[in-house]
């Protein structure tokens, strides 16, 4: 109850604040682990996304290379990464031997 | 888009970082979710208090489980964002804000925010949910942001009717869609812009709402200040923050963003043989029936006797009817006492005291909806990993 009597008042003033709003994101909390062609990896993914993206996706047997070719084309098919064919290799082969 | 400077600033650290072998880091702690390379950084962003960290860029924050245990609101400083492109806008000035009303209508329009504040407003609570929220708990797994239950909040929302402003501009005969568009965008030119549509029905039906307003507070920059768009009932992919750029079309939107993505399978579950693919396929639209325990924690160890169990209930606009929760596995259910009604597209709390002698239990949740609509006891698969809708299972021990 006391709740939303405290939510009504807010409504009621109103937010009034137009004043410019500047926002600083925090830092980047994950880095690619050491692994071939991490240089290749890092000029080519990270200008879309952070390493964490790629970190957090499912692990194990079944979500090696075939699982991150079919990634890193969807991201040049899809997303219009412009990373050349013979980077193409080189990033499935460091995706596919360190996660 | 980023200049290429702004874009090397944003990944100058991490790229930096590697080389020196540690990283500026942020995370407080670390919490691990319940599946396989599930642990996530705690961080702490502006505006926000600790959530659990999913991507830096783009930003992605999952509200950790036990908020929803607090309240039938989900407060903003704990409601998740989820953004697909990196280029988020950080300078905003609302005096010079301006939302496009523009297409297939007899006035374009250049609303300012004092504008669209001075329309009569509403206010609704409803639950905005990520399409795959839970992704990281299907089996077999999806490529895709690995999240956890937290990919979901509720708050009251407060602005104007879509209608209000589309019959100011006057929508013109033959109308299909309308497309939304927001401030944020891709780093390269050669991504598709993230650009939604809905059915101009839909986007009259006086429920369609632009929000300033979110739990009487202007919306966190991270949930789409100053403006976005609320879609009772339907998953957040449709919830287009920093929203400025409104077009009404004469045709089906053809952007990536629906014809490509957002899509699920054209039949009554949305699902099908895990690890096979539809045929045909949709756009994601409404929210299926959903229930959780938030009381208890999976594993949690509680004392013999009465335990009240209390969780959260929702779908996709027809209202919860009844919640029961079973302590046998599913073998029996016994109807929960419903909270208080916040509206038909808001989380409705419910809670049940129950006995629970000494021994393990599995503690489950089931919700019906007025249609009659419930959930699967065994979860439904698609390739992307949306609308995960299973009954949910709290393993404890009373000792």
């Amino acid at each position: 109850m006391t709740r939303y009597f405290f939510l009504a008042l807010l409504l009621a003033v109103g937010p009034a604040n137009a004043a410019p709003v500047s926002y600083t994101l925090p830092d980047e909390t994950a880095a690619f682990k050491p692994g071939p062609n991490l240089d290749v990896v890092q000029n080519n993914c990270t200008a879309c996304h952070s390493a964490d993206y790629i970190k957090t996706q499912p692990q194990g047997p079944k979500f090696k290379k075939d699982f991150w070719q079919a990634e890193v084309t969807k991201m040049i098919k899809v997303y219009g990464a412009p990373i050349e064919d013979a980077d193409v290799g080189k990033i499935v082969d460091y995706l596919a031997a360190t996660y | 888009m980023l200049d290429r400077r702004e874009m090397m600033k944003r990944a100058g650290m991490a790229a930096l970082a590697t080389g020196f072998g540690s990283v500026k880091a942020l995370a407080l702690d670390t919490e691990t979710l319940p599946f396989d390379n599930g642990e996530r950084p705690l961080v702490k962003y502006p505006q926000k208090r600790t959530m659990i960290g999913l991507t830096s860029r783009p930003p992605q924050l999952e509200t950790p489980f036990s908020i929803f245990n607090d309240g039938p609101i989900t407060p903003n400083n704990a409601f998740f964002v989820r953004y697909h492109l990196a280029d988020v806008p950080l300078n905003i000035d609302p005096d010079k804000f301006t939302l496009e009303i523009k297409g297939k209508v007899d006035h374009p329009l250049k609303l300012s925010l004092k504008d669209i504040r001075k329309l009569p407003a509403v206010e609704l609570v409803a639950v905005n949910q990520c399409s795959g929220n839970s992704r990281a708990l299907f089996s077999p797994r999806v490529a895709g942001g690995q999240l956890g239950n937290g990919a979901m909040g509720n708050a009251r929302w407060h602005g104007v009717p879509l209608k209000t402003v589309l019959d100011q501009a006057g929508v013109q005969q033959g109308a299909k869609q309308v497309t939304f568009n927001g401030m944020d965008g891709p780093v390269s030119d050669r991504t598709p812009d993230f650009v939604k549509a809905l059915d101009i029905d839909h986007a009259r039906d006086g429920e369609v709402m632009l929000a300033y307003g979110m739990n009487g507070e202007d919306l966190p920059v991270l949930n789409g200040f100053p403006l976005r768009l609320i879609v009772p009932g339907y998953y957040g992919t449709y919830w287009v923050k920093h929203l400025n750029e409104i077009t009404v079309i004469d045709s089906v939107f053809d952007g990536f963003w629906m014809k490509s993505a957002y899509r699920i399978p054209d039949n009554a579950c949305h699902c099908v043989e895990p690890g096979t693919a539809p045929t045909a396929t949709i756009p994601i639209n409404r929210f299926n029936v959903r229930s959780f325990i938030t009381s208890v924690a999976d594993g949690a160890k509680l004392k013999p006797g009465t335990t009240t169990l209390k969780g959260i209930a929702f779908d996709g606009g027809k209202g919860i009817k009844e919640v029961a929760v079973s302590t046998d596995g599913g073998k029996t259910w016994t109807p929960a006492r419903l909270g208080k009604d916040l509206g038909k597209y808001s989380f409705r709390e419910w809670k049940l005291p129950v006995k629970l002698t000494a021994g393990a239990y599995e503690l489950k949740v089931r919700a019906t909806n007025n249609a009659g609509d419930t959930q699967p006891a065994d979860p439904s698969w698609n390739p992307p990993g949306y609308m995960r809708n299973v009954i949910e299972t709290v393993r404890v021990t009373a000792a």
